[in-house]
């Protein structure tokens, strides 16, 4: 394992170093599609430059990054390009390390004999990791938003140790973790139910709403992610002896005030909203990314990690400043999910969709902006494709997640009562 | 009205005509500063050098060094915030030179008048489009091409359009309106209608393409004159040049125009003062506009003055070419998914190596394509008698031929049989790649991702390792992008009415390369890298396919 994962590893160093002396590194950071305004790079140097002047750096609505964050890009911001790398090399080994702990074996005797191709071999399984790290650092998404220095990188880092935390079980780590993911964008915060499931099941705490064992780790964990972001929001306070940044990051990430246009679904709806509805909007539209958290908990419960990625995929798509290198978190996650590939219906449609419009963004971004020969109408349009395959592909997984789970309880060929063949169908 | 009816201004103008119908070495600087500014211009100068990958047969040298000449006239009662542009360029010899004396004698007359809203820019450039660019880019503050040139020092706000002059005789028979941009860009329809209309109330003769139009639509040689027309204008956007000093300005999203003059052998001629009437009210109409023009469309093609196909009716052929990769797709991609026995991973087991390889040396063999020729043309004229442009084409056309022979050296490299398996996964591959690159570029030059399409989606359709190898390489080398270019200069000239023989075609056709490399090092014109370094690859991995073991 260790000779692939180091060739991988300088494969990548390779292309984001070759890129970094290019003349795309100026280009690439002016994309829209790669940068928003919450995470890019020019604005975190503005930040710094104002810090430095003494001034409030969110003085100017030009900064919407974290106290933290200032202070430690204040410290290594001669080292930029090599801070972004690492972090992507973090995450790569991170998502290495995680993926060798897989649950498989656990209810093996309990399955119908016929599922035995259904479930996974140790020899499949020992390349998984492997392949989550290269689809992570081999993917363009990542290496164009490393080469942008955008800080998406650093919250995929963060969000990686998370996962990584829970998987190995220490309640703690993964709860200050969790704490700083949620304290850089609010998003994370529905990641606190996966987290919570998987350190049930891995102490063997049934979920079960009678239980006395049940309430006292919930609320053991609570107190610690809730103590743990307390302390980092009072800590920004501290270092920056004021409360800006409250409304400065998390007031723009709720409220939605900056419009420029980017591969989320936010901008569109909101250039062309009477003011008088603006409130109403903007709430069903954040309520969309929190709202399905319950449901899918629910029906998940037994499957915790699925569960962590189904809730990654749809903040990546539903929040309101996505960016490329958050859809590279969750397809990192895709080959962990390989025994699924027989039971998946549109991989095809949905690969040629978020090709052709992955090419199509910068296409249709210079006729609009450029030629003028298109409008935002154009843009939107390839914009909703996009997001429309990304909610295609997160349900086909959903479904082929669920239909091996059936298959494994009831048996791979299915009968109906009179002995015909059946077909499963996701209501 | 206006030039006409002042005998003064006649006169003075005819003196303007004569004493610059002598031929100009170099361009007058001092002497068009003084004249400008005599007549009351804000009168500035622009100095540019640039630096050519290659000798052109034009140039005969690396550095081309030039100085435009612009005055600008304000708008007496208005803001500065806009401006028009009026230019003609500057060129040596007999070949523009009236242009600038009726710039100048409408300079002079303008700047009588009292109701201009925007400042009116007289722009005198030199080589052509070199200075425009310089122009372009100074008063846009960017540099996209790495020319040097001085800044500007006066300025006249936001552009809104822009008209090109070109004339070669003082008296004319009729106006030819150049509408091609540079990468295929065209201008907003409605300026194509304005110009039009006005000629026809004016009673001026107008032309496209250099083609008169007829009114019998419904007879056969009608049709056949007006898809000659319209095929002429596919094939002049598909270039990707710039056919009028205008193309420039398009990039810029001002609405711009050529027009030029022709003197043929008609009984009827328009004189100069006529020609400037026609330009005075076009410049009366856009000095009325109030936004930019956008309300007709951008993408169109023009069979005719008076008739044009728009996009809503030639994408959809497009569209149905594209849909043939797209089903091929499928087609194979059902294919895979039902012949392997349960494979584990799906289509990426047939070693990723295997489908690696072709597609990584495709790509580098277009990377040379794109990068040799220049880089190699001192070592090609130290070790051959050619100059300096004919090494850059010919070592295009050398690597172009080379490509040809990969297949066999891939297959040395690789150990072992590529599987059944293999060859679909890599044609599906290519096939995607195809479909969504002539998307692309039909989205920006309609004209060039057709004629790619037309060439390329027959063969990337059919081709298989089982069809037979003779016929079907035949097929292929002569679908290449190399030979459709060929095939275009041939009847382009046809149309022209100038058919050339086989010698000169080929001639015509080492020109057409060398001057596609030089557009893109100049302008930034994007057919060249397209075609080496994303078309030409895709054809290889076809070609790779077809000779599959």
């Amino acid at each position: 394992m260790a000779a692939p994962l180091t060739l991988l590893l300088i494969v990548a160093v390779t292309i984001r170093a070759v890129l970094f002396r290019s003349s795309l590194a100026e280009l690439i950071p002016e994309r829209v599609e790669v940068v928003s305004p919450l995470n890019a790079w020019k604005r975190v140097v503005e930040g710094l430059a104002l810090l430095d002047l003494g001034v409030s750096p969110y003085a100017g609505d030009v900064f919407h990054e974290t106290p933290l964050i200032i202070y430690f890009f204040h410290f290594v911001s001669d080292y930029a390009e090599i801070v972004f790398m690492v972090m992507t090399r973090l995450v790569g080994c991170v998502f290495l390390l995680q993926f060798r702990k897989q649950k498989y074996a656990l209810e093996a005797e309990r399955y119908p004999l016929d599922c035995l191709e259904l479930i996974r071999t140790p020899k499949e399984m020992y390349y998984i990791p492997l392949k989550v790290a290269m689809f992570y650092l081999l993917n363009p998404f990542t290496i164009l938003s490393c080469v942008a220095k955008s800080t998406c990188g650093l919250n995929n880092a963060v969000i990686a140790l998370f996962i990584l935390c829970t998987v190995k079980g220490s309640s703690l780590m993964s709860a200050i973790f969790l704490a700083l993911a949620t304290y850089q964008s609010i998003y994370p915060l529905t990641l606190f139910a996966p987290a919570l499931l998987y350190l049930l099941q891995r102490l063997y705490i049934p979920v079960n709403w009678q239980r006395s064992s049940f309430w006292l780790f919930t609320t053991q964990y609570t107190f610690m992610y809730l103590g743990s972001l307390c302390v980092m929001v009072c800590l920004s306070f501290f270092l920056l002896s004021s409360w800006d940044f409250l409304s400065s990051v998390y007031g723009f990430i709720l409220s939605v005030p900056d419009l420029t246009p980017n591969i989320g679904l936010f901008w569109y709806f909101f250039a062309e909203m009477f003011e008088h509805f603006r409130l109403f909007f903007i709430c069903v539209f954040q309520i969309n990314v929190f709202f399905y958290t319950i449901p899918l908990s629910i029906k998940l419960k037994e499957h915790p990690i699925f569960l962590i990625f189904m809730q990654i995929a749809i903040i990546s798509i539903f929040k309101s400043y996505p960016t490329v290198g958050d859809i590279a978190l969750y397809m990192a996650f895709l080959p962990a999910w390989n025994h699924l590939y027989r039971f998946l219906r549109n991989i095809f449609l949905v690969s040629v969709v978020l090709l052709a419009c992955s090419t199509l963004f910068p296409v249709l971004w210079h006729l609009w902006i450029y030629a003028g020969s298109a409008n935002s109408n154009f843009y939107y349009a390839i914009t909703l494709l996009f997001n429309v395959a990304q909610i295609l592909l997160v349900s086909d997984y959903f479904y082929a997640y669920l239909r091996r789970e059936h298959h494994l309880t009831h048996g791979l060929y299915l009968k109906r009562k009179d002995g015909s063949e059946a077909t499963l169908v996701l209501k | 009205m206006g030039l006409l009816s002042d005998p003064n201004r006649r006169r003075a103008l005819t003196k303007l005509l004569t004493r610059l119908n002598a031929p100009i070495c170099g361009m007058p600087v001092d002497w068009l500063v003084k004249t400008m500014q005599s007549r009351g211009l804000e009168v500035f100068t622009q100095s540019f050098t640039r630096k050519l990958p290659f000798p052109d047969e034009n140039k005969e040298r690396y550095m081309v060094r030039g100085t435009n000449v612009y005055g600008i006239l304000r708008a007496p009662r208005a803001p500065r915030t806009e401006a028009l542009v009026l230019s003609a360029p500057c060129s040596e010899g007999n070949n523009n030179n009236q242009a600038v004396g009726l710039l100048l004698g409408l300079a002079q007359y303008f700047r009588s008048q009292i109701h201009w809203a925007k400042d009116i820019i007289f722009l005198v450039n030199e080589h052509d489009l070199i200075g425009m660019q310089a122009w372009l880019e100074g008063y846009h503050h960017t540099n996209t091409t790495g020319g040097d040139w001085s800044p500007l020092q006066g300025r006249g706000g936001s552009i809104q359009a822009a008209l090109s002059l070109e004339l070669s005789s003082d008296v004319i028979t009729s106006l030819d309106l150049v509408l091609e941009g540079l990468n295929g860009q065209l201008p907003n329809l409605d300026l194509a209608n304005l110009f039009y209309a006005f000629c026809q109330k004016i009673g001026v003769l107008c032309t496209i393409q250099g083609k008169l139009q007829r009114n019998d639509w419904d007879t056969t040689s009608g049709y056949s004159h007006a898809a000659q027309t319209m095929m002429l204008m596919v094939l002049k956007q598909a270039s990707g040049r710039p056919w009028g000093d205008h193309g420039l300005f398009l990039r810029y999203h001002i609405e711009a125009a050529s027009i030029r003059g022709i003197n043929s052998f008609r009984q009827y001629k328009t004189d100069t003062t006529t020609i400037g009437r026609l330009l005075e009210g076009m410049y009366r109409k856009l000095n009325n506009l109030l936004e930019r023009l956008h309300q007709s469309y951008f993408f169109y093609l023009m069979p005719s003055l008076s008739r044009f196909v728009s996009i809503g009716y030639y994408m959809p052929a497009f569209g149905l070419l594209a849909v043939i990769l797209l089903l091929r797709a499928l087609d194979l991609w059902v294919q895979l998914g039902a012949s392997p026995p349960g494979t584990e991973d799906g289509p990426s087991s047939p070693g990723v190596l295997s489908i690696l390889t072709p597609v990584v040396i495709s790509h580098m063999t277009g990377v040379a394509l794109y990068t040799l020729p220049i880089l190699s043309q001192e070592m090609a004229v130290q070790h051959f008698p050619v100059s300096e442009t004919e090494a850059v084409v010919l070592t295009a056309i050398a690597i172009y031929t080379a490509g040809l022979a990969l297949p066999h050296n891939t297959h040395r490299l690789l150990q072992g049989e590529g599987t059944e398996e293999g060859w679909r996964v890599l044609k599906l591959v290519a096939l995607l790649y195809l479909a969504v690159l002539l998307g692309c570029t039909a989205l920006i030059n309609f004209s060039l991702g057709f004629i790619l399409a037309l060439s390329l989606v027959p063969i990337a359709a059919f081709i298989t390792p089982h069809t037979p190898k003779a016929l079907s390489a035949a097929i292929m080398v002569l679908l290449s992008p190399g030979c459709t270019l060929l095939y275009c200069v041939f009847v382009f000239q046809e149309l022209q009415e100038t058919p050339v023989s086989l010698q000169d075609g080929w001639m015509l056709f080492l020109s057409v390369i060398s001057q596609g490399i030089l557009d893109h090092a100049l302008y930034g014109s994007l057919v060249y890298p397209l075609l080496a370094l994303l078309i030409y690859p895709c054809w290889l991995l076809l070609w790779n396919i077809l000779f599959w073991k």
